[in-house]
């Protein structure tokens, strides 16, 4: 199969390729000829016609007030939902309790060990050094807030996601019926999931633990689904001939199975979970997040960053120790395994009790290192010194300005004067033909629900964002990922580098990119790039190093230099690899650059900041419903047909 | 299989009787993180602005160390700040600039909040330049010259306009109206948080650039770039009262502070602390400097306040 398609796509045969495209583009132009001279003379060229929107502000406006004023009376609320609210906050009371009452000591002896036990010596001095980091950096309470709430968000999200994804996995129709709207659910950016349960849930806690939960489930619904699907055949049937019932089936063979992708569901879903656990602090979520939250608000970097070092130092902890223990699963237990499990439960337990008798619950104080000051310092002098007036390059700011001038305004001012008909028209050629009709048709739809939304300038606006932010990463991303593909100490140079930015929640990303771009779009656009850049190197780099060796050898053998080697034989042959990377830069970039909102980038993320901020959620849920829309087309028009295939499973 | 699933049915049954058949208001539950370990908790809410971490920043030094409280702190946005204070999952906001339609709906028609009183700071929000370039054009500080100025304002995010740089989204704000009807050739830019705003002006004051900004008083920055207000038409009763036809300025606004209604009542010497609270725009000012210009944490500022004006404080305690 590989082969098959490795010659379809490396030999320029027009034969091959270009007909089904010629046919295809044939077939719109036609339609084109008969739809938009009808549609121009009847709503006009130029921006999306008025007459075909529908304000949705009056009726969302009145809903949100309904809300308010009977969220203390009607029933739906007192016995259906303020039990869920309530269960939540006991939920994660509790836990935030327990954590405190095992003391610093305690919490950090215990994670350690248990990730001495799941997955290795060294992700536990890891763990352990990571929990000490967050006290020193005075960060213990707030860690222990956000901690709280992921372990209960993740909890929810596990016990949902893998009932979901049990459904999707024993039935072919919840399957079917499942698997569009987990594919949306996964492009949709964090942002657009905190307007709609702060209309119902108001501001706090219960609201950020469900949209974590919202957010974070699909990946283990998906990847149980994926697991129980993908148990191999002959193994079950030798189990069925064993005379086993169904449930049997499921539970000794289909679930043990599937071990290796619950593993990795969980620890997706624990990644999205710290990452959204982060950005709900706009809704009220407390913890670390909150606490960058108000450092950015006093434009406090130093203090920004000891609250996001914990942040990054979690995310990279749980990372490996989910990772290590999928990756040790299917290794023969070692010895005493039980007896050493219990050791280090009773190891735990005595330094918890030692700290309690010791009466040293809390981090003491005295401990604690302030980075806030040289941290400050050292970005005083950066953006003194790098800000504006370097000789000859210019300043970030000169640059930011210069990217704004001349490439930002002309993309908007060049989408924003493109007739809309033809905007539909674009995104309906570029998504037929990567995709199938039906992608085609969900690209053109998302994108007039947007018009008809009444958002197509700011919409439009944030696309352009989106599309310089994904040229540059693409640039980049290819430049660094072909480096390292070429060149293995390029490679491990860049390993620990990729995954720490990977593992980084995307709200950090905001602090340091005010810092050097001052304010307004070219802050968002580089957010996002950083954000997006190590998927992009990460994929484009395994898809040249799977490219098959005796393929290259053969080139080689012919006379081909290293850049014609990469040119003719490997960058073809990689193509589905780089059009992924493509899909994924895409999506990745469209996340940031709503949360950009929060630092000028105006457009549709500054609209869901103003909805959450002024309490306005028809202006919020309108950008949110629009964010989602132009997600959706986006990952639509950028997503090749193999990946269905290949993912479906 | 049916049989062994009977008792966990049954058993959830009962469980869901025991837990879900009375009625849960989710507006009186209150935060997970509060009361931790027995201590009786205040919340505050604390705004983004400096002004308002130094009220509660005070506020919170006087409860923990003269009265012994332990006070936790959120950062909510103005308006949602209202609603969970509605709730309850905010105690007290100390410092509001006034929102009409949330006074009416929560203090009158609900009475789930009531008033605090007056904070004794008078706020005024305004178009600012600052001083080194209105030194150099005197007439830029009337509405009516600003036309002739516009293209000194402009910056490549305004395009061909000048750029009236606005604040964060949650901010009172009239500017794209008053920029169209004043007939103004102007672009109002948002930066989306006060952050980003205030960065941004550092940046512009320290190449000496000229610049219109969106700016209230008091705040900690005017200290460190002075600036001049811009003289818009002049503010009468009932002019902003039509937010599409606002052509006038922005009025004086005596801060209120405002308590959740229940908390007024069973809140004891904290709410009594909390309703005697006031102060003036210099007490404020100095604290907020010293926060966000001498870079001290707000509880370091707090007690450096604490410990040279007992005079004024000693009155608040119950």
């Amino acid at each position: 199969m590989a082969a098959l398609t490795a010659s379809a796509t490396e030999a320029p045969a027009p034969g091959v390729l270009r007909k089904p495209a010629v046919r295809k583009l044939g077939v719109l132009l036609l339609l084109a000829a008969v739809l938009v001279p009808f549609a121009v003379s009847r709503w006009g060229s130029g921006a999306w016609p008025g007459a075909l929107t529908v304000d949705l502000s009056g009726p969302l406006g009145t809903a949100s007030d309904w809300i308010v004023d009977n969220r203390d009376s009607h029933p739906l609320f007192l016995y259906f939902l303020g039990h869920v609210s309530n269960v939540v906050v006991i939920a994660v009371r509790a836990v935030y309790l327990a954590l405190l009452a095992v003391g610093w000591a305690g919490v950090t002896a215990v994670a350690a060990l248990t990730a001495w036990r799941v997955a290795g010596i060294r992700p536990a001095l890891g763990t352990a050094a990571a929990f000490l980091a967050c006290g020193l950096l005075g960060m213990w309470v707030p860690t222990m807030q956000t901690l709280a709430l992921m372990v209960v968000a993740v909890a929810a999200s596990v016990v949902v996601g893998a009932l979901l994804g049990l459904g999707a996995g024993l039935s072919d129709r919840v399957h079917r019926g499942l698997r569009p709207v987990l594919d949306t659910m996964q492009v949709l950016p964090a942002f657009a999931y905190l307007l709609p349960v702060v209309l119902v849930f108001g501001i706090g806690v219960p609201a950020a633990v469900l949209a974590t939960v919202v957010y974070a489930a699909p990946p283990m619904a998906r990847l149980t689904a994926l697991g129980l699907r993908g148990a191999d055949k002959e193994v079950l049937e030798a189990v069925e001939s064993l005379g086993t019932t169904a449930r049997q089936r499921l539970l000794t063979a289909r679930i043990p199975l599937a071990r290796k992708e619950l593993l990795l569901g969980l620890n997706q879903t624990i990644m999205m979970a710290l990452s959204m656990a982060v950005i709900a602090s706009v809704i009220g979520a407390g913890g670390l997040g909150d606490r960058v939250y108000q450092a950015l608000a006093s434009v406090d970097v130093g203090a920004a960053l000891a609250a996001g070092i914990p942040i990054v130092l979690l995310a990279v902890v749980l990372d490996r120790v989910t990772g290590a223990a999928g990756a040790r699963l299917g290794d023969a237990p070692a010895p005493h395994a039980r007896l050493l499990g219990v050791c280090a439960l009773a190891a735990a337990v005595v330094v918890a009790a030692a700290g309690r008798i010791a009466g040293r619950l809390e981090w003491p104080e005295s401990w604690v290192v302030g980075i806030a000051e040289p941290v400050n310092r050292a970005v005083d002098w950066m953006t003194a010194h790098l800000y504006s007036g370097v000789p000859v390059v210019g300043g970030t700011a000169d640059w930011a300005g210069r990217f704004t001038t001349w490439v930002l305004d002309p993309l908007r001012d060049g989408l924003q004067w493109l007739p809309w008909w033809s905007v539909l028209l674009i995104v309906a050629a570029l998504a037929w033909l990567i995709g199938t009709w039906r992608t085609a048709l969900t690209a053109v739809l998302a994108m007039a629900a947007i018009g008809v939304l009444g958002v197509w300038g700011p919409s439009l606006d944030t696309l352009s964002q989106v599309l310089a932010a994904v040229s540059v990463t693409l640039v980049i991303g290819f430049a660094l990922g072909i480096a390292a593909a070429r060149s293995d100490r390029v490679e491990r140079l860049l390993r620990p580098v990729l995954d720490v930015f990977q593992t980084m929640p995307q709200f950090v990303y905001l602090i340091p990119v005010v810092a050097l771009f001052g304010v307004g779009r070219a802050p968002a656009v580089a957010a996002a790039v950083v954000y997006a850049l190590p998927a992009v190197v990460r994929i484009t780099a395994q898809g040249l190093r799977q490219v098959d060796p005796a393929a290259l050898e053969s080139a080689r053998s012919l006379g081909a230099t290293g850049a014609q080697q990469l040119r003719q034989v490997q960058l073809p042959l990689a193509r589905p690899a780089l059009l992924l990377a493509v899909n994924q830069g895409v999506v990745l970039v469209l996340a940031v650059v709503i949360i950009g909102g929060l630092v000028g980038g105006g457009a549709l993320g500054y609209d869901v900041v103003f909805g959450l901020a002024q309490g306005d959620l028809a202006t919020g849920l309108v950008a949110g419903a629009a964010i989602d829309c132009l997600g959706l087309m986006l990952d639509r028009v950028t997503q090749p047909t193999g990946r269905r295939a290949t993912k479906g499973a | 299989m049916r049989i062994r699933t009977m008792p966990a049915v049954a058993a959830g049954c009962a469980l869901l009787l025991l837990t879900g058949c009375g009625a849960a208001d989710m507006t009186k539950q209150s935060s997970p993180f509060a009361n931790a370990r027995g201590a009786r908790t205040v919340t505050l809410s604390v705004q983004s602005w400096v002004g308002a971490q130094a009220n509660v920043a005070v506020a919170q030094y006087l409860l923990e160390h003269e009265l012994g409280y332990r006070v936790d702190t959120v950062q909510v946005d103005e308006v949602p700040a209202w609603d969970a204070l509605s709730q309850g999952r905010v105690d007290a906001i100390l410092e509001d600039w006034g929102h009409p339609e949330q006074e009416q709906r929560y203090v009158e028609d609900k009475k789930t909040i009531v008033g605090g009183g007056d904070l004794g700071v008078t706020g005024h929000i305004g178009w600012f330049v600052p001083t080194y370039f209105a030194k150099r054009h005197p007439d830029v500080t009337n509405w009516k010259n600003l036309n002739k100025y516009a293209d000194q304002f402009r910056t490549p995010e305004s395009g061909g306009k000048g750029q009236l740089l606005d604040g964060s989204p949650s901010y009172v704000t009239n500017d794209k109206a008053l920029v169209k009807n004043l007939k103004l050739d102007y672009s109002v830019v948002f930066a989306g948080s006060e952050a980003a705003q205030i960065t941004q002006i550092q940046q512009f004051a320290k190449e000496k650039k000229p610049f219109l900004t969106y700016w209230y008083t008091p705040q900690w920055l005017s200290e460190q770039v002075p600036m001049t207000e811009v003289k818009l038409p002049p503010y009468k009763e009932g002019c902003d009262a039509d937010p599409d036809k606002v052509a006038c300025a922005y009025p004086h606004t005596p801060l209120q502070k405002y308590l959740n209604a229940d908390f007024a009542r069973g809140g004891g010497k904290a709410a009594e602390l909390l309703r005697n609270f006031e102060w003036t725009t210099e007490d404020q000012n100095e604290v907020s400097l010293m926060i966000a210009e001498q870079k001290l944490s707000p509880d370091e500022a707090a007690k450096k306040w604490v410990d040279s004006h007992r005079s004024v404080w000693e009155k608040w305690l119950p």
